[in-house]
């Protein structure tokens, strides 16, 4: 995301969308308790309705979107908020990933349908959970389940600013290193995604004796078949990794090969 | 009062409430035809997608379900683990579960007081629009919402799907002292949340009334939170309870008749979860200073067994729940002691569990059975969204019926009535894990 600053004459528009998601992500702007009202000076907020009853049409400067494409009709919808946004951020593992419910990519979704729901032939759902970016060109893909409070002032700042987003691409172990934590898998033999998975949460699950789940999805060079003998030796058998690697960025981890 | 014939308010999104959902209101004359909380979040599959996952993963799945009340997700999942396994957690490690808990009521009523609620009464958009004109108001919400992430922050390691929460209890228990500086914030937490309740009960609050049966679970010595036995207040006054275990057989889903709706009912009737009905099942046991503050707000001596059926007035119940939750977070804080283990082994067994606790919004019940290795063959979330949404829509006719009788109203004015009567109940329309209005317009 570069490119000239907004003018100064005018204050630029903010608008937030939402596909399919749990709106935690979207929460993380109303979570910014110190900022919210000195960003809201900064920005004209056009759309959010999670937030104000006041709706401005488009375009807008500035557009986050949470959620996966998951029906017609919202991909359909994306294809209409991408052409009212100057730049189009994703916000969250939903809108990057696919989210938790790209688990449906690996199943049946007519058997789904069936076990939930007691009309399948009233639900309106498309086979697949798919990010944003298999729709529309995205001018920057922030991860996390949920995104990062910090994170993502950095991209509204940048863009408000005219400059590129410093998030890092580097994994969770760099995070630990910082943090100085103890590395759960060689001090305790906790299976941990750590080595794979995105920067950007400060590594909280080992800071809490916990290893991490994957939750930023997967980093920029991810090394899967050094990893798994590591989950292996630590308990996990086949069954335990699949699930390990398919949860809340499923697609995206899925996409890695898994052996050398 | 217009002669028109029939009209149709469409509200295509609904403001100010989590998730997406729409409006559909029919009038004829005076009378209203349909009124409907239309669902249009998509479905999300999460009760098939459990199915094959280990015992130990629903409370960190769950919490997916829902940003704004990821806790309630996660400690009923805990409990109905729990229940199918037959573990019993300590009272410690309950005792940081309510304090977890304590965390997000103040977090999620202080954002609906604040930046959802609070606007409609005050004639704004938003808290962004609000804080042009009572800045101060909006910066003591803030700072109140504030120290609820606190404490979720803390004890859960993030204020949005908290990472520490386990099957039988937390993976870390935090340090006594790590707690101290908590405590100090919520000791001026404590000061805003009673400012909360003087600024709600000034506000306008028109006449409506609620007859849906109340909902919510009942403790023996407390407000119930984290669980509780399921109680129904009926509005002749006469109380029933059940064992959780049969949830099932008394809140059911239901296709009416004249429609293919699914609509949730208890027994056969319309009724409603969320604060109306916790104050009025658990009024009596709210703490000295939430006791008060109940009075403050003008609805009555609670130790007198009074109910609140205004929707409207939800917000002072909600005001009174963030005192409550407020004094009981440092209740917990200032008694407490690291537990031994931070967590009960909870070996897995075949057998079916069932978990209930109190979100925000309403009763939240959680039921999964499981193999003898653990792993989840089924699993039924049913949410308090979709429970309310029969007694939602049962109040948005009425309200509507009695505006049209008193007199004329424009398309705009009834449908931001409308608006305002469904954000009285807080829905979570992402929570509706199972449950889509399918009705057709054959008007």
């Amino acid at each position: 995301m570069t490119g000239s600053a907004p003018s100064a004459a005018r204050v630029p528009t903010l608008a937030v969308f939402k596909l399919a998601s749990c709106d935690g992500c979207q929460l993380t702007l109303l979570d910014c308790e110190d900022e919210l009202l000195t960003l809201a000076g900064k920005v004209e907020i056009a759309h959010f309705l999670e937030a104000s009853s006041r709706v401005r049409p488009g375009p807008y400067d500035l557009t986050l979107v949470e959620g996966s494409v998951t029906t017609a009709a919202d991909a359909q919808r994306i294809q209409e908020i991408r052409a009212q946004s100057r730049f189009l951020v994703t916000i969250g593992a939903c809108a990057t990933a696919g989210g938790v419910q790209a688990l449906r990519n690996f199943a049946d979704v007519e058997e789904f349908t069936r076990t939930v729901y007691a009309r399948p032939d009233y639900i309106d759902t498309l086979a697949t959970s798919t990010p944003v970016a298999a729709h529309v060109d995205v001018d920057f893909e922030l991860r996390g389940c949920p995104i990062d409070r910090r994170q993502l002032l950095e991209v509204v700042t940048a863009f408000l600013t005219g400059r590129k987003p410093d998030v890092p691409n580097h994994s969770v172990c760099f995070e630990c290193k910082r943090r100085g934590t103890v590395c759960v898998t060689v001090a305790h033999g906790t299976p941990c995604l750590g080595p794979v998975t995105h920067a950007g949460c400060g590594a909280i699950c080992p800071a809490y004796g916990r290893g991490c789940y994957g939750c930023f999805g997967p980093s920029g060079s991810v090394n899967l078949p050094a990893l798994i003998p590591l989950l292996r030796r630590d308990g996990m058998d086949d069954r335990d990794t699949r699930r390990f690697l398919r949860t809340f960025n499923a697609a995206a981890f899925a996409g890695i090969k898994e052996e050398t | 009062m217009t002669h028109r014939g029939s009209r149709v308010l469409r509200v295509g999104s609904l403001s100010r409430v989590e998730g997406e959902g729409a409006l559909h209101l029919k009038v004829r004359g005076t009378a209203v035809e349909e009124a409907r909380l239309r669902i249009y979040e998509p479905p999300r599959f999460f009760e098939a997608f459990l199915r094959g996952r280990a015992h130990t993963e629903p409370p960190d799945i769950t919490a997916r379900v829902c940003g704004i009340c990821p806790v309630a997700y996660q400690l009923s999942a805990c409990a109905a683990i729990e229940d199918a396994c037959g573990v019993t957690v300590d009272r410690s490690v309950r005792d940081l579960r309510r304090l977890l808990y304590c965390g997000e009521w103040i977090e999620s009523q202080a954002l609906h007081i604040y930046l959802l609620h609070a606007p409609d009464f005050l004639g704004r958009d938003g808290a962004v629009d609000l804080a042009r004109t009572h800045r101060a108001h909006v910066e003591r919400g803030l700072r109140l919402k504030q120290a609820g992430n606190a404490i979720l922050e803390l004890l859960g390691g993030r204020a949005i799907h908290p990472v520490n929460v386990r099957v039988g209890g937390f993976h870390r228990a935090p340090d006594p002292t790590a707690l101290r500086p908590l405590a100090e914030q919520l000791r001026r937490a404590a000061d805003d949340a009673w400012e909360t309740v003087r600024w709600v009960a000034g506000f306008d609050f028109p006449d409506a009334r609620i007859d849906a049966d109340l909902f919510a679970l009942a403790a023996p010595d407390t407000y119930a939170v984290e669980g509780g036995v399921p109680t129904v207040l009926r509005p002749d006054g006469t109380t029933t309870a059940f064992p959780l275990s049969t949830f099932s057989d008394h809140v059911r889903e239901e296709h009416l008749p004249h429609s293919t709706a699914l609509h949730s009912r208890l027994d056969g009737r319309r009724h409603l979860t969320g604060p109306l009905a916790r104050f009025a099942v658990s009024g009596r046991r709210l703490s000295p200073t939430a006791l008060q503050a109940a009075r403050e707000a003008g609805l009555g001596d609670p130790r007198e067994g009074v109910e609140c059926r205004n929707p409207f007035r939800s917000i002072l119940v909600r005001a009174v729940e963030v005192v409550y939750a407020v004094d009981e977070a440092l209740r917990i804080i200032d008694g407490y002691e690291r537990p031994a283990r931070a967590f009960a082994d909870v070996p897995p067994r075949a057998g079916v569990g069932h978990g209930a606790t109190e979100a925000p919004r309403g009763l939240l019940y959680h039921r999964y059975a499981l193999d003898a290795d653990g792993t989840v063959t089924d699993a039924v979330l049913v949410p308090p969204t979709a429970q309310n949404q029969g007694a939602i829509e049962e109040d948005l006719r009425r309200l509507a019926e009695a505006a049209l009788a008193e007199g004329a109203l424009d398309d705009h004015a009834l449908t931001h009535l409308c608006e305002r009567a469904i954000r009285n109940h807080d829905p979570c329309i992402s929570c509706a894990t199972h449950f889509l209005d399918l009705t057709v317009d054959r008007g």
